[in-house]
């Protein structure tokens, strides 16, 4: 790795619709990833709402941006790290996420899923291992 | 040291840029660096020049005017956030088609590149907001 290269970790805490943070948060994510760096992102506390399947926002008229986060893989974002206190906490379970895979070069584009559950003190290993967090 | 400043919430509302203004002065007068100031979400309204706070209340915008006049700053407005809102320089507003621009002056209107890159020069990025 040159040195130009860091480790970004974008996380979020809010849930999708109810403010614009979710969605602003996806659009640096997508813009980051073209200057090569190290790109993670974690979900926690309301922001794990934001990787549910079957996301429906006709009723608010707002656009359903859930379906990017399937995306996240061709743009070599791999590592979806969601707090399993929080899925707890609201009486969520890894079946009510998007099942998002990326394709792992290194092993012959096996796809892999990208969603990793962690525990709170885990997550908080990950966060001191960053050198740039931007929370959302 | 050198920092990288994200203001993410608006100006009155939330105090974030109040923080951000008296950190960054802070940081500044002790001799520290600050690489960029980058405004996001509704921080982005910071950098209209139309707002017209009651004279007895703090000043936001022409603080930051001010500030980014002494210590040549570069105060960045996220133009994907700024479109939302309403925040328009002279080339957008015409880009646009639209009949005014509000920008104040010292900010300037650029991409969340902006961000990124400040992310990876500074030493420290410190996000200001909730």
């Amino acid at each position: 790795m040159s040195e130009d290269v860091k480790k970004f970790l974008y996380v979020n805490r809010k849930a999708p619709y109810g403010t614009i943070y979710a969605q602003e948060s996806l659009e640096v994510v997508l813009i980051g990833a073209a200057f090569d760096q190290d790109v993670e992102m974690a979900f926690l506390d309301d922001g794990v709402f934001q990787l549910t399947k079957n996301q429906d926002t006709k009723g608010v008229g707002l656009k359903n941006f859930s379906p990017t986060f399937r995306a996240l893989g061709d743009y070599e974002v791999t590592k979806l790290y969601v707090e399993q206190e929080s899925l707890d906490e609201r009486g969520l379970t890894l079946d009510d996420l998007q099942d998002i895979q990326y394709e792992d070069e290194d092993d012959d584009w096996a796809e892999k899923p990208s969603i990793r559950v962690v525990s709170r003190a885990e997550m908080g290993k990950i966060m001191a291992n960053q050198d740039v967090v931007l929370s959302f | 040291m050198k920092f990288g400043i994200v203001v993410s919430e608006g100006p009155y509302t939330h105090q974030a840029s109040d923080t951000a203004y008296n950190f960054v002065k802070a940081a500044l007068a002790k001799g520290h660096e600050v690489a960029r100031v980058f405004f996001y979400h509704d921080g982005v309204n910071v950098g209209t020049r139309l707002s017209v706070p009651p004279q007895d209340d703090r000043q936001i915008q022409a603080q930051w005017t001010a500030l980014a006049k002494e210590h040549d700053l570069d105060l960045v407005i996220c133009i994907a956030a700024a479109q939302r809102r309403g925040l328009l320089d002279e080339n957008e507003a015409e880009r646009q088609g639209k009949d005014a621009n509000n920008i104040a002056e010292g900010f300037r209107i650029s991409g969340l590149g902006q961000l990124i890159e400040m992310g990876i020069q500074a030493d420290r990025t410190i996000t200001f907001g909730d």
